[in-house]
C-alpha cells in the first residue's frame, strides 16, 4: 500500500475553525490508552484527526474534521467520544459538498 | 431571537429540509428554517445523482434555473478485480429526449439553489446556527434551542432534517446511536477537467452524462461500492463501505487509502487522469434499510431524509427518498393544520400512513433482507469479482487451448471457490434479499 498523505487532501478544503473550542474531545484519555485494543479511530477517521501517538495514546485534532460521525459511531465498546457539530458557521465549508 | 412562535420549524436546509420548508411555506404555514451552515449546501455531500420526479412533484419547472450538471444517458455497473473489469453499460438516446430522468449535481450549488425557492415562498431561513436540543415539555418537543444568545424558539411542530447523524433526535431520546453495521462511511473527490475532455473519454456530447457504479476487490472484502460521475467540467470519484466493515478490517485501511486505490485501478486511471482535485469530502449514509428506520413522529415532532434512514441502498437511491419524505411530512402537517388538529404523535401517525403508501417504504419493505445478506456474505465484493474476470480473461485469451477446455475450467473455478451448494445458497440469498 503506498502512503497516501491526507493533509494534502484537506488542504484543498475550506474551514472555519473554531479556535480553542473544538466540537469533539476524548472524553477519557486514560480509556482509549490502556482499554481501548483496536484503536479503530486512528485508521478509519478519513481526516485523520487521530493519532496513535507512540506511548498507546491516542490524540485528537478536529481542525480537518469533515464532520461525518464516523469516530463517535465505532466508539461502540467504550463510547468515549464526545461529539457535537461545530458551533454555527464554524467547521468545514465545502465548496462544492 | 426573542422567543417567538412558530407554525412549524425545520432543521436542516439538504433535500429534505428544503423540501419540507418549501412545501408548508408554499401553503401559508409561518416557517422557520435553521441550518448550521454558512449557507444551505455548505455542510452537505453526496454523489451527486438529483432523480427528476421527486423534484418536480414539488417545483415542476425546476429546469428552468436550478443547476444541473448533465442529464445521464449511460448507467455502466463494472465488476472489477485488480487489474481488470467486467461491465454492464446500458446506454439510451430515450434519456437524451426531455424531460430528463436524473442529472448529476454539485450538491453546494442545488441546495444553495433550492434554499433561494424556499425563500420566495415565504419561509424565514436562518443560518451559521446549529440547532443544540429539542425544548420538550415532557413527551411533547414545543420548539429548538440554537447555539444563539436566547436561541429559543417555539414552533407547534419540529421537522427534524438534520442529516443522517441524527443529532437532535438521538440526544432527545427518540432512538439510539446509529449501528456501524447500518451505516457506510464514503469518502470522494472532485476532479477537474475541460469539459471536451470529459465528452471525449465517456463518449458523450455537451450536457450528456454517465454514471458508473463500482463493485469489487478494490474494497478488499468489505461490503461497499465506488462511483465515477460526470459533472459538467469536473468528476466526482468516491468510495464508500459499512462502517462496521472498515473497523473491523484486519488490514486497517483508511478510507482515503481505498480511494486512493480505486483511483490508481488500471480501468479508472485513464479516466481521470490530469484532474484537478478540488475538494475532498466524506460522509455517512444510512444504509441499514426498512429494519434500520426508526420511530419517526411524536407529539410536536418529525424526522425527515437521512435523518430518519431513509435510503434506498440497493438502488443507491436517496435524495429522492429524502425530498419524498420531506414533502410527505409537510403534507400531513399542512392537512393537518387546516383542520386545526393539535400536532400530536396521534394526529402525525398519518405521516407514517402516507410513507408506506408511498414508494419510500414499499422500497425499502422490498429489500429489507438486503443489508444484512450482503453482511454475511463477503463473496459477493471479492470472491465472485475475481472469479468473473478470471472467467472472462479465459475465454477472450486466444492461446491454443479449446472452448470446452476454457469453460470447463471456468465452471471448475467457480465449483472450487463456492461448491455447488455455495453457488446455489448464494443465487438464492440474492434473489430474496431483492423482493
Amino acid at each position: 500500500m503506498i502512503a497516501v498523505n491526507v493533509e494534502e487532501k484537506l488542504f484543498q478544503n475550506r474551514y472555519k475553525v473554531d479556535h480553542g473550542r473544538p466540537h469533539i474531545l476524548i472524553k477519557d484519555a486514560d480509556v482509549c490508552k490502556n482499554l481501548c485494543e483496536s484503536q479503530a479511530c486512528t485508521f478509519v477517521c478519513p481526516a485523520s484527526c487521530y493519532k496513535a501517538e507512540g506511548n498507546g495514546a491516542v490524540s485528537l485534532i478536529t481542525d480537518g474534521c469533515l464532520e461525518c460521525g464516523s469516530c463517535r459511531v465505532i466508539c461502540t465498546e467504550h463510547r468515549n467520544v464526545a461529539w457535537e457539530y461545530p458551533r454555527g458557521g464554524h467547521g468545514i465549508l465545502f465548496k462544492f459538498g | 431571537m426573542s422567543i417567538e412562535k412558530f407554525d412549524v420549524i425545520v432543521v436542516g436546509a439538504g433535500p429534505s429540509g428544503n423540501t419540507a420548508a418549501y412545501t408548508l411555506a408554499k401553503a401559508g404555514l409561518k416557517v422557520l428554517q435553521i441550518e448550521r451552515g454558512e449557507y444551505p449546501g455548505s455542510k452537505n455531500v453526496q454523489g451527486a445523482i438529483l432523480y427528476a420526479d421527486a423534484l418536480e412533484k414539488v417545483i415542476p419547472d425546476f429546469r428552468e434555473d436550478a443547476p444541473l450538471e448533465r442529464h445521464v444517458i449511460e448507467q455502466r455497473l463494472w465488476v472489477l478485480d485488480d487489474n481488470s473489469f467486467v461491465g454492464t453499460h446500458f446506454r439510451s438516446d430515450d434519456y437524451n429526449k426531455p424531460p430528463y430522468n436524473r442529472y448529476t449535481i454539485i450538491r453546494a450549488q442545488f441546495d444553495k439553489w433550492f434554499s433561494t425557492k424556499v425563500r420566495e415562498a415565504g419561509a424565514l431561513l436562518i443560518c451559521e446556527t446549529t440547532v443544540d436540543e429539542l425544548l420538550m415539555d415532557g413527551k411533547r418537543c414545543i420548539g429548538v434551542r440554537c447555539d444563539r444568545k436566547g436561541g429559543e424558539v417555539h414552533a407547534d411542530v419540529v421537522i427534524l432534517a438534520d442529516g443522517v447523524n441524527s443529532t437532535l433526535a438521538r440526544k432527545a431520546g427518540f432512538h439510539d446511536e446509529l449501528d456501524a453495521g447500518n451505516v457506510a462511511l464514503a469518502v470522494k473527490e472532485i476532479l477537474f477537467l475541460p469539459e471536451e475532455v470529459i465528452e471525449a473519454r465517456f463518449n458523450i456530447k455537451e450536457d450528456e452524462g454517465v454514471v458508473i457504479e463500482l463493485v469489487g476487490t478494490v474494497t478488499e472484502g468489505m461490503v461497499g461500492t465506488g462511483f465515477l460521475y460526470t459533472n459538467k467540467d469536473s468528476l466526482t470519484i468516491g468510495v464508500g463501505c459499512m462502517l462496521g466493515d472498515f473497523k473491523a478490517n484486519p488490514q486497517r485501511t483508511t478510507p482515503y487509502a481505498l480511494l486512493d486505490k480505486l483511483k490508481r485501478h488500471p480501468s479508472i486511471a485513464p479516466l481521470i487522469e490530469g484532474g484537478e482535485m478540488k475538494e475532498y469530502a466524506a460522509h455517512l449514509i444510512p444504509e441499514g434499510g426498512f429494519h434500520a428506520v426508526p420511530q419517526v413522529y411524536g407529539d410536536g415532532w418529525m424526522i425527515v431524509g437521512d435523518s430518519g434512514g431513509f435510503v434506498n441502498a440497493a438502488h443507491r437511491e436517496g435524495s429522492n427518498l429524502a425530498m419524498t419524505t420531506g414533502r410527505l411530512a409537510a403534507e400531513t402537517v399542512i392537512e393537518a393544520h387546516a383542520a386545526g388538529l393539535p400536532m400530536t404523535a396521534k394526529t402525525l401517525q398519518a405521516y407514517k400512513k402516507r410513507l408506506d403508501d408511498s414508494f419510500v417504504m414499499k422500497d425499502l419493505h422490498k429489500y429489507r433482507h438486503m443489508p444484512r445478506v450482503l453482511h454475511d456474505s463477503p463473496q459477493f465484493f471479492t470472491t465472485y469479482p475475481t472469479l468473473v474476470n478470471r472467467a472472462a480473461k479465459n475465454m477472450f485469451t486466444v492461446d491454443g487451448v479449446d472452448k470446452l477446455t476454457k469453460e470447463r475450467e471456468i465452471l471448475g473455478s467457480f465449483k472450487a471457490a463456492r461448491r455447488w451448494r455455495g453457488l446455489i445458497a448464494d443465487a438464492y440469498k440474492l434473489w430474496r434479499a431483492s423482493r
